[in-house]
């Protein structure tokens, strides 16, 4: 890794590691008292693991202009390998909190290993170590791809990539340490939001540099999306979480919005964070990976457009919908309802698109569990949005929410979507980026599949019957005009379903760890006979020495 | 540089853009998509009209409809007391009255249920039976009395509790405190378990000093009977009914490091009605039981 960086690269990346170190260490020392200096120490300790790598490869032979003529995929490589690792410890942390649920003694009577610590290690995992890192390692390889374009330098992916670790790092180990600023899915407090704010500044600058240097006219759909994602992610981010420090050398922070104008701010980010960081950065996956190993062209680009500037519009106002019946005003609520109502058409356009895309290929659906992951994700995408425009409505949300259904609704979206595009597309992607002939186990591709299939529908049926049973419990009324069930009942009428979507979620997490091991023997299988490049290399091979 | 061609399969030409073997058909939209489009449009113009929708400045567009969620609460929850006409009646009447009112009774078991899930069972457990440190409702003689109107009071103003009339209970820790030295804690522990014969009983000579003891430290509380005292909420320690354990090292840690138990006061957190209505419950969960 170190050896495919330039002299100036290597000497950019010691200083940046030195500023980190400092940074680090000044943290750990005025935090001493409080965990933000065992943070410092960890920044420290990891900035220094840092310098050790760059120096032990420091003289090593600088890369030869030879390295124009082909895409620049170490990022894409790594990237994939850390999002395979946090998809198995985030979804063994789901599990365990699905346990917890049923069996509420799992705690070994810990503070760090308590239901309210654990679930946002969970959320974290999944979504941001998982789901962030196979966006960026994707969004890497596919802008190279689609722009014809090598990544403008070395140092700034790795910077990136691994930057991005750092946060989800402090992120998670400060959940455990009980450091949070209680919003959900922006736990992390104000100076690891700071982090991400460069990390994802230095992201959308890159990908831009990566655009004006591309050599193809029209910029394909699946860059719109990873930009779209990545610029609105960035505005999100600085919004929700503007917040005033108790002190600089302390964790603690305070919001700087208060009541219902806290809610709202909160659930705008919640929601648009499902819309362009869990929607449209895997649309971006979906355009590029499905028409690639389904080896059909696009069903419709007038579709595309049509859903992604559908898509892009009326999410922004969505976010109300989680707020039906509360301190929110009613205007703001029906607002949320109805784009969350419009919402639907365009996307089932970008569902639809895809599966469209998919005629003339259906043989290979069937034979190939790698386009079936990608089918099935689509699939699993229009129903949930469907499932989502319903639980907008104010009548249906008055007895769907605070219910098991919207966990259903949820990982319907995340194991059913997310989950299956992403593993759909790194499946097709680990022999591109390797050079391999295929996986090293199609069948355990198969087994995979069926387990992650067969763990999203218990899960989802499990937590569809609990939440309506649930939500029916709750207004349901005796002959005396009063409340028929307690809560308490209503806890216990949950418990078989909650025992049922842990062994779902088992499943879910068995099938990641299967397709880890695949991955991990496809990287190892020997190098195949060097095969003919195909058109994977950059157009500036072909003024070589720019 | 565009080139479009065919797609042999579907028929519709491609844009003519390629992206690193990837084109794109131009297929029009589906009519479909623009006609649910367009319906959900509409349904929503209609849905702004007639509802709150639009911020004006300081004010919104308030609807044709004229609805407010405010006051549907409001009415809603006047028209749910319209549907509860006993509840008037479980306010006005006297305990005894209700306690022999088969029809009102039936309604404070359907409500006082729900009422005791919600609000007492993460304490008292879902049968009202209690748990360590908890007391069992449903059987042994009160702590601070059995009238209907001395729990309803239990509740409102609970125990130890920040209620300016909270009851107040304490049991000394007699060992901690040095008030009495460890042998004689002993002692006296095994004392007041050989009051309700339990197994493994102390030595003759121990229960013998016990009982001495007891006299002497104990029955300003406990009363001379060690059957307890409602006026200070002191347990009878003669019935098998245990708050917080029977076994010799429970009991010695009762007497050794003393005992303080917290019960909430639900005045101004539950109704007076509610309060009522969880007493009513009470009192009919141990008739029914016994
Ligand atoms: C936080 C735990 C807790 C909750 C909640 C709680 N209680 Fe209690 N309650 C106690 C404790 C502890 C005692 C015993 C205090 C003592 O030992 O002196 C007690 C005592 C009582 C007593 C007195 C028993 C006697 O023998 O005189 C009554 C009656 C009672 N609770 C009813 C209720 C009702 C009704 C509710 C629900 C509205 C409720 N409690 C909720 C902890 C609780
Ligand atoms: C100042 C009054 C007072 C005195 C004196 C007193 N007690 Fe108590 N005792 C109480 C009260 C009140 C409780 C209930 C405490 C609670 O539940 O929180 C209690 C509870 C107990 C219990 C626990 C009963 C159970 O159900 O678990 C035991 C045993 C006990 N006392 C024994 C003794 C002995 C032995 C002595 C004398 C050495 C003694 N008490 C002296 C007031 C007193």
């Amino acid at each position: 890794m170190i050896a495919e960086l330039t002299k100036n690269e290597r000497n950019g990346a010691l200083v940046i590691l030195a500023v980190l170190t400092v940074v680090g260490l000044v943290m750990a020392v005025a935090g001493y008292a409080d965990p933000f200096g065992i943070h410092g120490g960890l920044v420290a300790i990891a900035a220094l693991a840092g310098i050790f790598a760059v120096i032990s490869g420091y003289f090593a032979p600088e890369p030869t202009l030879a390295r124009f003529g082909e895409y620049y995929d170490t990022p894409s490589k790594i990237g994939i390998g850390l999002a395979m690792a946090w998809a198995v410890f985030g979804l063994f942390v789901g599990d365990w909190v699905a346990w917890l649920l049923a069996y509420p003694n799992a705690t070994f009577d810990a503070g760090w290993s308590s239901f309210g610590r654990l679930r946002p290690v969970h959320t974290t995992g999944v979504i941001f170590g998982f789901g962030g890192n196979a966006l960026i390692a994707t969004s890497f390889h596919v802008m190279q791809r689609t722009c014809r374009a090598r990544l403008p330098d070395q140092l700034t992916p790795l910077f990136v990539l691994f930057g991005y670790n750092l946060f989800c790092i402090l992120a998670v180990t400060g959940y455990l340490m009980g450091l949070t600023q209680s919003k959900e899915y922006a736990e992390p407090e104000w100076y690891v939001d700071l982090w991400l704010v460069v990390v994802w500044v230095t992201y959308l600058v890159l990908y831009l540099r990566l655009l004006a240097r591309r050599r193809e006219p029209h910029i394909y759909v699946a860059n719109w999306y990873y930009l779209a994602f990545i610029v609105v992610v960035a505005m999100l981010h600085v919004v929700n979480n503007l917040a005033v420090p108790i002190s600089f050398y302390e964790a603690k922070s305070y919001s700087l919005f208060s009541g219902v104008q806290d809610a709202m701010t909160e659930w705008w980010y919640g929601h648009n964070a499902v819309a362009f960081f869990l929607t449209s950065g895997f649309l971006g996956m979906m355009y590029y990976y499905l028409p690639k190993r389904a080896g059909r062209p696009i069903f419709s680009y007038r579709m595309s457009i049509v859903s992604f500037w559908g898509i892009t519009f009326f999410y922004m106002w969505a976010g109300s919908h989680h707020l039906h019946y509360t301190a929110l005003p009613q205007w703001v609520q029906t607002l949320g309802m109805t784009f969350s109502l419009m919402l639907l058409i365009p996307s089932w356009g970008s569902a639809g698109n895809a599966l469209l895309t998919l005629n003339g290929a259906w043989g290979r659906v069937r034979d190939d569990a790698t386009l079936r992951f990608m089918m099935v994700a689509a699939v699993f995408y229009g129903l949930t949005t469907f499932e989502g425009s319903f639980m907008a409505i104010r009548s249906v949300n008055s007895l769907s929410h605070y219910t098991d259904w919207t966990i259903g609704h949820v990982h319907a979206g995340a194991l059913g979507w997310v989950a299956m595009i992403t593993f759909g597309s790194i499946y097709a992607l680990v022999p591109w980026l390797w050079k391999r002939e295929g996986m090293y186990s199609p069948r355990a591709v198969e087994v995979h599949f069926w387990l992650a299939l067969g763990g999203t529908l218990v899960y989802v049926l499990a937590m569809w019957n609990s939440g309506i049973i649930q939500g029916l419990m709750w207004r349901t009324y005796n002959d005396s005009g009063t409340l028929a069930y307690s809560f308490v009942d209503s806890v216990v009428a949950m418990r078989p379903y909650y025992i049922a979507r842990a062994i779902g979620g088992l499943m879910f997490l068995l099938g990641a760890i299967v397709g880890s091991w695949n991955i991990w023997m496809t990287v190892r299988m020997p190098a195949p006979v060097p095969a003919d490049a195909g058109g994977d290399q950059p157009a500036i091979a072909l003024q070589a020495g720019e | 540089m565009a080139v479009e061609e065919r797609d042999p399969y579907s028929g519709w030409m491609t844009t003519g853009h390629e992206w690193n073997g990837i084109k794109e058909l131009n297929t029009p939209v589906p009519r479909a998509v623009w006609f649910f489009l367009g319906l959900a449009a509409l349904f929503s113009l209609g849905y702004w009209i007639l509802m709150p929708a639009w911020p004006l400045g300081r004010d919104y567009t308030r609807g044709l409809l004229g609805l407010d969620q405010r006051e549907i609460v409001a009415k809603s929850i006047a028209e749910a007391a319209a549907d509860r006409p006993w509840l008037g009646e479980i306010a006005n009447k006297d305990f005894p009255v209700i306690l022999a009112d088969p029809r009102l009774m039936a309604d404070i078991r359907q409500t006082g249920r729900t009422l005791f899930g919600d609000n007492c069972a993460a304490c008292h457990g879902q049968t009202a039976q209690g748990g360590p440190g908890f007391p069992n409702l449903t059987a042994g003689s009160w702590l601070w009395g059995g009238d209907p109107a001395d729990i309803a009071e239990t509740i409102r103003v609970g125990i130890n509790s920040a209620n300016p009339d909270s009851r107040t209970s304490q049991m000394m820790a007699f060992g901690r405190d040095e008030i009495l030295p460890r042998t004689d804690v002993e002692a006296v522990a095994a004392y007041v378990r050989s009051l309700s014969n339990l197994r493994p009983a102390g030595t003759q000579a121990q229960i013998e000093a016990g009982k001495a003891l007891f006299a002497a430290n104990c029955t300003t509380c406990h009363g001379e009977d060690a059957k307890g005292n409602q006026q200070v909420g002191a347990p009878d320690l003669t019935d098998r009914y245990w708050i917080y354990g029977s076994d010799l090292q429970t009991v010695f840690a009762t007497v050794w490091g003393g005992r303080q138990g917290h019960m909430p006061s639900w005045q101004g957190r539950l109704s007076p009605t509610d309060i009522k209505i969880l007493a009513l419950y009470l009192t009919d969960l141990r008739k029914r039981g016994s």
